[in-house]
């Protein structure tokens, strides 16, 4: 029995000794690589979506600060709203930026239009820790420019109040009986990506019969479509506004943290799987303390901090290891694989395609205005004839005057 | 002094040089240039297969300005017949909701409209609707009056303050009846002040995107969208934006010339002369 009780206090003891280096968190990333650049005065500025990386609120790890403290070196950060706005923010040409977090497809145009620099991965020991799924993708051939950030799918988020069947496929979204109740993305790619699944197509269908076909399926759905939003689905759904709404699996953990009705479902057909990953622009100034950012964000616990604030799934296996089971368990952030084997990820489209897409996308939002053949012409001639009529009287009138 | 008062001018003509008139002749160098930055006219050709998108905003702008100054024509010759005092308190009372933010007032709104917002709440405890209120081109319009009312009134103010009340009180004395004071006194001599009063509503209404987008459902687009999804939607085409923009200006000028008329048939008929 004592010596049960002394190897009870062993254990106790050895316990409390491995417990207390956790506690201090700097020993944890090595000195000898994110010391080089200590006291130059270095800094970066790095452009990333909004509310996209861990800041310090609710006891999570300030990523930013924490890597400033670690390297001394100062990170401006400025955030984007969608790809294409950081695409033209690039291409402009006024804007300087180390650090990007581009999608997959725009990373390919990019890549395309050669405004990546290739990294260095002799630079970036923590990119060990991506699981080679993410690996080799094909939006990046040989993962020469880029590193997985975060990964998510796009599926139906529903309120289950109002949505009693089970949902499992884009059919819903034709559905009459939810006239009114949906919403739809206002985003041309993300909305044709919908009809071209539930068509049966590619993602990355270039075939211009395949996407007249989609915006015929989509101008069938327009009158039973509520609105066409982007982030406005948030308060929508969580308000009960509407009840379908298709959406991206990270945001629907936000919104049924507020409305607990709503669920989550990848369809059958398939869906988008999309990766945002992190890349180096050309133009970049600090590339060697970039790729130090970069690395620092493939960190296994600087990783798992993130993706628990953000809340999309992690292609980081190091960080997987660390987040909470109830996490790793959930279907919605880590779907099993057989749900995956349908999805596709989107490529960049040649620039043909892009803008045809973008024209029939005009001509689904505006099918049902059918007054305006006439209208034009008239307001023409209303406008001219008015301008003549003017002239005219103003010059009889001057000549009435004259007289008088 | 004709020197010293030259180069007072210097800064703005510069401000005005590099972020006027350079941007504008950009505008028309890329629509009437290709991506391979060769001259085509494509672009603006391409411009009219968005002739519903033009037809719709010029439209919804129109009934928009027409409601303003429907609203806000008498209330400007009310505050205009008040005690400077008065006036200027009741003109504070007009700017008040411009102090806060243009896109708050406009997501104000959305829940204001929305199925489950205040309006249809407080409808369906009196036992009617729901109402489709959001999501539809009255509710655009409603959002383009609101925001732009201000703009109606304060010229229109602005030029009926100045008008004497003696003039009025001849024409009674004289016997007008008040239909005809209105109608031969002050309607041509609020001219000026309706003129610019629709301009400025009409301008910023034609080419708004944002309240569109909040209240329209995003379905229904105007020229401020479409020119916003070309620099910012999938297909990134500033040539044909530019192109947009272009045809927008030409059709602002067109109104501002049709404005201008007005203004000028006000010196052959205005009572003053």
């Amino acid at each position: 029995m004592k010596k049960l009780f002394r190897l009870l206090a062993v254990c106790t003891f050895c316990m409390v000794m491995f417990a207390a280096p956790a506690g201090a968190e700097e020993a944890e990333f090595d000195e000898a690589y994110y010391g080089r650049f200590r006291g130059a005065g270095i800094s970066i500025n790095v452009f990333n979506w909004g509310e996209y990386i861990s800041d310090g609120s609710d006891d999570s790890l300030d990523v930013n600060a924490a890597f400033e403290e670690v390297t001394g070196i100062t990170v401006n950060y400025a955030t984007f709203a969608t790809n294409e706005e950081l695409y033209s923010k690039l291409k402009g040409g006024g804007a300087r930026y180390d650090v990007i977090i581009p999608s997959d497809y725009m990373i390919a145009r990019m890549i395309r239009e050669d405004m990546l620099e290739p990294l260095d991965f002799s630079n970036l020991p923590a990119f060990a820790n991506i699981d080679e799924k993410y690996l080799d993708p094909e939006y990046d051939p040989g993962n020469l420019y880029s590193v997985p950030y975060t990964a998510g799918t796009v599926g139906i988020i529903y309120n289950t109040g109002s949505v009693d069947e089970p949902v499992d496929s884009w059919g819903i979204l034709w559905d009459e009986r939810y006239t009114g109740d949906m919403l739809m993305f206002s985003n041309s790619r993300d909305a044709f990506g919908i009809a071209e699944k539930y068509l049966g197509y590619s993602l990355n269908a270039t075939d211009p019969n395949e996407l007249r076909a989609c915006a015929e399926l989509l101008k069938g759905q327009k009158p039973l479509v509520q609105a066409y939003v982007m982030d406005e689905i948030f308060d929508k759904m969580v308000a009960g506004e509407a009840a379908i709404a298709p959406y991206y699996a990270g945001d629907y953990l936000t919104m049924s943290e507020s409305n607990a009705d709503l669920a989550f479902a990848i369809p059958k057909e398939g869906t988008n799987l999309f990766v945002d990953a992190i890349c180096i622009p050309k133009g970049a100034q600090q590339k060697e303390a970039a790729e130090m950012y970069i690395n620092f964000l493939c960190e296994g616990r600087v990783a798992a901090d993130n993706i628990t604030y953000i809340g999309y799934s992690t292609p980081n296996q190091a960080a997987f290891a660390l987040l909470d089971e109830e996490i790793q368990n959930n279907p919605v952030s880590y779907p099993p694989d057989e749900l995956l084997e349908n999805t596709e990820p989107f490529l960049a489209l040649d620039e043909e395609t892009g803008r045809l897409m973008d024209q029939l996308w005009t001509e689904v939002l505006t099918t049902d205005q059918s007054y305006n053949k006439w209208l034009m012409p008239v307001f023409l001639i209303v406008a001219v004839a008015f301008s003549i009529g003017i002239t005219i009287a103003r010059r009889r009138r001057k000549i009435r005057d004259t007289l008088r | 002094m004709k020197l010293h008062t030259r180069l007072a001018s210097v800064p703005y003509l510069l401000w005005v040089v590099v972020f006027t008139i350079i941007p504008l002749l950009l505008i028309i160098v890329f629509a009437f240039t290709g991506t391979d930055g060769g001259f085509t006219i494509e672009n603006i050709s391409a411009v009219g297969r968005y002739t519903d998108v033009i037809m719709k905003s010029i439209w919804l702008a129109a009934i928009a300005t027409g409601v303003s100054l429907f609203l806000g024509y008498p209330l400007a010759y009310i505050i205009s017949r008040h005690s400077a005092r008065q006036q200027n308190v009741s003109l504070m009372l007009i700017m008040l909701p411009m102090w806060m933010s243009f896109l708050l007032r406009t997501f104000a709104w959305m829940t204001l409209l929305e199925k489950t917002g205040v309006i249809n709440r407080l409808l369906g405890l009196a036992g009617l609707g729901p109402f489709e209120l959001i999501n539809t081109s009255g509710a655009v319009v409603l959002g383009m009056v609101y925001n732009y009312l201000p703009f109606m009134i304060l010229p229109l103010h602005s030029v009926m303050v100045k008008i004497d009340a003696s003039v009025i009180e001849a024409a009674q004395d004289l016997g007008a009846s008040p239909l005809r004071v209105f109608f031969k006194v002050v309607l041509p001599l609020s001219m000026p002040g309706i003129s610019s009063g629709i301009t400025m509503v009409f301008v910023p209404a034609v080419s708004t995107f944002i309240i569109s987008r909040m209240l329209g459902g995003g379905s229904n687009l105007m020229i401020g969208d479409l020119i916003d999804m070309q620099f910012l939607g999938n297909a990134y085409n500033p040539h044909l934006g530019s192109a947009i923009s272009l045809v927008l200006m030409v059709i602002i000028l067109l109104c501002m010339s049709i404005m201008n008329q007005f203004d000028d048939d006000v010196d052959v008929e205005g009572v003053l002369r």
